[in-house]
């Protein structure tokens, strides 16, 4: 029988040393990690999409909410992302090129390469971040009811938002700071909106361009702006004003929405940032040469891998929350 | 294997003469497709948001499958995919396609299932 006889090939093939899929360890086990970190991040946008389709009618709509690009004032919604995800996309392409480089042994031009994905990186992490404070400072506030929902103002005319201090009323009154000394149990004050509900209150009393819009989504894909009657009658639920987002309040919307975002693009920036640290790791091992004295520039291309990933997750992420 | 690139997109109906060359391409056609997606999301043309099919927008069906367009390019081509044995890419591709389908499948048809609780289960939770 066959079996019975020992061949050198089934010795080989039993002994180790073997590659049934070509690659080398090192680039296997980033592909198990990726493999892993994908099945992550799924796992995040799939809790994403549960939230947004048993809120279907009631989502924020991310094109109104993203809708800042810096150094400029007006309506632009989602260039700015279009802009950080084409930055994302060009560190990618400067990092195979740099893996490119390292296949045929050229250190100076990986060092470049490398060098331009890193920035590439940075400049993504810094938009990221200076996104994120424009998500918590928040646009134009918003009131909360009482069942947590949130109520936004229109002027009736244009149908354009309306900020709070467009039209809210000052009321001068007195404020009594609890202090520490006068409390057996001390909470600091924490954050005040700019405004208290009263004052939103009055302010549309005597505004009659301004009317609410709550957070149902109608038939057209817009929000629904009520009248002016049901306006007051809807407010007299208000129970605080919110201005900007957080994990707990969120002037835009759902509250899911906010820890979301925060959640999700938090857990690729994080991703991003780590990336753009083992991309610098692995430059200043490039610039002194540890690749070129072992003969291969396999580590590149597995920081290379990594790097790609973060760019994939960004795409899908550009997808679920600013485009759908 | 590091040496022997992969140099044709598309089914081979573009073929690059090097590596670099190809690089460039995949940035040109995932730049154009960024830019289709980034028109479409700001002009939402009625036709493709007015029709529905298996429940949600033309308009979202298409940003969903641009979206895979997009990864499909940077895993083959920027990760170097379409250089590996078949082996290793399915076991990479299909392996979280598997596990993710199911994921969403079972996710959004409880999501649909609460959603309907709220509507029309006597919960009152828009006030």
């Amino acid at each position: 029988m066959d079996s019975t006889i020992t061949t050198a090939a089934e010795e080989n093939t039993w002994g180790g040393g073997n590659r049934p899929l070509g690659a080398s360890y090192g680039k296997l086990m980033m592909w198990f990690f990726l493999v892993s970190d994908a099945l992550t991040f799924s796992g995040f946008l799939a809790a994403y999409g549960f939230s947004r389709f048993k809120f279907i009618e009631t989502w924020p709509i991310a094109d109104e909410v993203f809708t800042h690009v810096p150094f400029f004032h007006g309506n632009y919604p989602m260039y700015y992302v279009a802009f950080m995800t084409f930055i994302l996309i060009m560190s990618s392409v400067t990092m195979v090129l740099a893996v490119d480089a390292g296949h045929r042994m050229k250190k100076n031009s990986v060092i470049w390469y490398m060098f331009l994905t890193i920035i590439g990186g940075a400049i993504f992490v810094g938009s990221q971040a200076w996104e994120w404070a424009t998500f918590i400072n928040g646009d134009y506030g918003a009131v909360e009811t009482k069942g947590g929902r949130i109520l936004q103002f229109v002027k009736a005319d244009t149908g354009e938002r309306a900020a709070l201090n467009d039209f809210a009323k000052t009321i001068p009154g007195d404020r009594v700071a609890h202090e520490n000394k006068n409390g057996i149990w001390f909470y600091d004050e924490g954050y005040r909106p700019s405004y208290t509900v009263n004052e939103v209150i009055e302010g549309f009393k005597t505004n009659s361009n301004i009317v609410v819009r709550t957070e149902t989504i109608n038939a057209e894909g817009e929000k629904m702006v009520l009248s002016r009657q049901e306006s007051l009658s809807k407010l007299q639920s208000a129970v605080q004003v919110v201005e900007g987002a957080n994990l707990i309040h969120n002037e835009y919307g759902s509250r899911l929405f906010a820890d979301f975002f925060f959640f999700i693009t938090g857990f690729h920036g994080f991703h991003v940032f780590s990336g753009v640290l083992i991309n610098l790791i692995i430059f200043f091992n490039v610039a002194l040469g540890t690749y070129e004295k072992r003969g291969h520039y396999e580590m590149v291309e597995k920081v290379g891998l990594y790097w790609h990933f973060v760019d994939l997750v960004w795409v899908f992420v550009f997808t679920f929350f600013y485009l759908v | 294997m590091a040496d022997a690139h992969k140099l044709e997109i598309f089914r081979g109906l573009l073929k690059f003469k090097s590596n670099t060359q190809k690089i460039w391409g995949i940035l040109i056609f995932l730049t154009i497709v960024t830019a289709v997606e980034v028109a479409l999301g700001i002009t939402k043309p009625k036709a493709l948001t007015g029709t529905t099919f298996l429940g949600m927008k033309i308009l979202n069906w298409i940003f969903i499958i641009l979206t895979l367009v997009k990864a499909y390019y940077i895993a083959w081509d920027f990760m170097h995919l379409r250089d590996e044995k078949s082996a290793l890419r399915r076991a990479i591709v299909w392996t979280p396609i598997f596990l993710v389908a199911y994921l969403i499948f079972i996710l959004l048809f409880e999501a649909d299932y609460i959603y309907n609780v709220f509507k029309d289960g006597f919960v009152t939770w828009n006030f």
